[in-house]
């Protein structure tokens, strides 16, 4: 999503406002209750990124507030402004729905002269969203048919490509209207990621995955809503959106073939299947993508969200919060993620991830 | 500031300095100065803005140069990034707003100034003026769930069935179009139109209305023949006015035009405009040619608002001679 800077200022403004109300209120508290524990000045950490990790980790911070006497502030200003926000040290951590490429990771080691370090936190899906009034029952989609139908080479509803893998379902005579993202978003980058997997045709065309892509067919819409009104809007529409944005919108998605020939529909436990699938070969460094996972059950247009963390932190106050942090989001944290609709992360990535986490210095 | 009776106190009784504050106690210089600085610091903001614009587009410049302007490829992986479609789009869209808001714009101040009582006149003046103080992104959702579909099922099988056979109206049929861009566009701009011009003609000195009358001319002959020429400067400002706001608005536009880089004459065709694209693309923008193809985009719209200006004022100019 788009966040323009007044709007950030704004924002600041009001959770560093937030933030001394808070402090003055624990004071009182303390004095109130005539404690003895000795007053500690609140740790203050400003991150910046990712959309779509953005309500749960709000939920986290206000959580870890009183756990781990942090004051976390984050923006959520889109994956390309975590990245940028954390290379150049404008905040002390960052967000991201993409992995950072091997440039990005060597701009930063060469402008900080350490590493930043990726540490996912939770799950999340991408679906076909469609409208078609007339068909009740989910579509099945063969990767072949999602290529085609983005590439514009498939044009109609009824086309063999999207008939073969729906029998039984009458499929109207209709035009497909492609909907996309006009913004550059991680949604897109994971969507696309997927498409360049599965289609030798998709790289040729249109190329490798990005966070915008000079789309063959269809036309764009702003965020994940753009997109699902132009599709609620329009008969014979298909656009792409996140899981949770479907969900609770109640859109109509399709089923995806995985790379086991399975018809999954996408839901928190296929997406935790798919990164469980992925977790055997996960690298040290968490940059991994999992779509079209192996696996039985595993959706394959999942994908990982990571904090931006750098390698070494001076400031041992911050260090202690952010490490602590971590740690809590990807043990005890896990906890509260499904009721907000993302899926979580698999027992052995949090084994490794508690690992790496402590070779912060 | 200084109190005149602090600068006394703090300055000796010499007569230069009694020249001084007899100078500045008139006001003349201190006004001077300031309204200077103001001036100055406002010059420097666009200065400053065309510099940064400038430098932080170099990467752009040096890749593509001129040919920027003139490719219509945007391909964000393959590092290719071209203007056309995006200056094709926000001219066209402003053109369109132009073409339909001018003239209804106009015939409301005319009627607004002329023909309503005073009473009336000021309250449809206020309720037009709140027009403008709508946020864009209002107009831009009403546009997409009233406009958009509006245009799709009424207006374009209406188009097509009588005006089909031009090169405007063909082609698919989204509903999110250059057309409905130019539409929400209009009313956005109208207010501008209306307040500006109303203004403009109750400002025509009454005596040239009464002296119309008084050889005979009627009411309309006196607002078309003697109040309109008279006022006809500063209604085109305030058309330039509207045109500037329709140039740079970003959050309607993009909300309805599509957002799709191409070039066809169809009105009824998907587009893209150059503020949209900045803002739909910036923030998530990786890669340095990217940003900085962005950032150049942004200078181009700086100087495409420039050309126009400039063409609309040598227009002014030479249609205030043929007729003025």
């Amino acid at each position: 999503m788009l966040e323009l800077p007044w709007g950030q200022k704004g924002s600041m403004k009001l959770s560093k406002a937030a933030g001394s109300r808070t402090t003055v209120v624990s004071a009182f508290a303390l004095l109130a209750i005539g404690a003895g524990v000795p007053l500690q000045a609140q740790v203050s950490l400003t991150g910046a990124g990712a959309t779509f990790p953005a309500p749960i980790y709000q939920k986290w911070f206000s959580d870890y507030q009183s756990i781990g006497n942090a004051q976390i502030n984050y923006q959520p200003n889109g994956s390309g402004g975590g990245i940028k926000a954390v290379t150049e040290g404008v905040t002390d951590f960052g967000a991201s729905d993409m992995p950072l490429t091997d440039e990005q990771l060597s701009a930063y080691q060469s402008k900080h002269g350490f590493k930043v370090l990726l540490f996912p936190t939770v799950l999340g899906a991408v679906v076909p969203t469609y409208n078609l009034p007339s068909v009740k029952q989910p579509l099945n989609f063969t990767p072949a048919a999602l290529a085609g139908i983005f590439m514009g080479t498939i044009t109609k509803w009824n086309d063999p490509a999207i008939a073969g893998a729906n029998k039984g379902v009458s499929l109207p005579n209709l035009d497909i209207n492609v909907a996309h993202r006009s913004d550059a978003s991680g949604t897109t980058f994971v969507f696309t990621d997927y498409l360049s997997k599965v289609s030798p045709e998709w790289v040729q065309k249109v190329g490798k995955a990005n966070t915008s892509v000079q789309w063959p067919a269809g036309i764009g819409g702003k965020g994940n809503d753009g997109v699902s009104g132009i599709v609620k809007q329009q008969e014979g529409a298909i656009g792409y959106v996140e899981l949770i944005y479907a969900v609770k919108n109640k859109l109509a998605y399709g089923n995806v073939q995985n790379s086991s020939n399975e018809f999954v529909t996408a839901s928190l436990s296929s997406v935790t299947a798919a990164a469980a699938g992925a977790a055997k070969s996960i690298p040290d460094d968490f940059r991994v993508s999992i779509t079209n996972a192996p696996g039985k059950g595993a959706y394959p247009i999942s994908t990982f969200t990571w904090l931006l963390i750098p390698s070494k932190i001076p400031d041992n106050a911050k260090k202690t919060a952010l490490v602590g942090f971590v740690k809590w989001a990807i043990t005890k944290g896990q906890d509260e993620v499904e009721a907000l609709d993302y899926a979580k992360l698999p027992s052995s990535v949090v084994t490794k991830e508690t690992k790496a986490v402590s070779l912060i210095r | 500031m200084a109190t005149p009776a602090a600068l006394t106190g703090n300055l000796p009784p010499r007569s230069a300095s009694r020249v001084l504050y007899d100078r500045l106690r008139g006001g003349d210089e201190i006004a001077y100065l300031l309204t200077l600085a103001c001036t100055v610091a406002t010059l420097l903001i666009v200065v400053f803005l065309i510099g940064e614009l400038w430098f932080r587009s170099q990467a752009a410049i040096k890749a593509f140069g001129l040919s920027f302007l003139f490719s219509s490829t945007w391909n964000p992986n393959g590092d290719q990034f071209g203007a056309l479609p995006f200056i094709y789009g926000t001219c066209i869209t402003s053109f369109l707003a132009l073409l339909i808001a001018v003239p209804f714009g106009v015939a409301s101040a005319i009627f607004l100034s002329e023909m309503a009582p005073p009473l009336l006149s000021n309250i449809f003046t206020f309720l037009i003026e709140l027009l403008a103080a709508v946020p864009s992104v209002i107009y831009g959702l009403l546009g997409v769930f009233i406009l958009v579909p509006i245009i799709r099922l009424n207006l374009v099988p209406l188009l097509k069935h009588t005006l089909g056979f031009l090169p405007l109206f063909k082609g698919s049929t989204f509903g999110f179009s250059f057309l409905s861009a130019g539409l929400v566009l209009s009313v956005m701009i109208m207010p501008f139109i209306v307040s500006v011009s109303r203004e403009v003609l109750l400002a025509v000195p009454v005596e040239q209305r009464e002296a119309a009358l008084a050889l005979g001319a009627t009411k309309w002959e006196t607002t078309w023949q003697i109040v309109l020429p008279n006022a006809k400067t500063g209604i085109l400002g305030s058309i330039f006015l509207a045109l500037a706001r329709a140039l740079g608005e970003t959050m309607a536009v993009t909300m309805v035009i599509g957002n799709t880089p191409v070039i066809s004459a169809s009105l009824l065709s998907p587009g893209y405009s150059i503020a949209a694209v900045i803002a739909n693309e910036f923030a998530e923008a990786n890669g340095a040619l990217y940003v900085s193809s962005l950032i150049f985009l942004g200078l181009v719209l700086f100087g495409l608002t420039i050309v126009i200006n400039a063409i609309a004022r040598i227009f002014i100019v030479m249609t205030s001679r043929r007729f003025g």
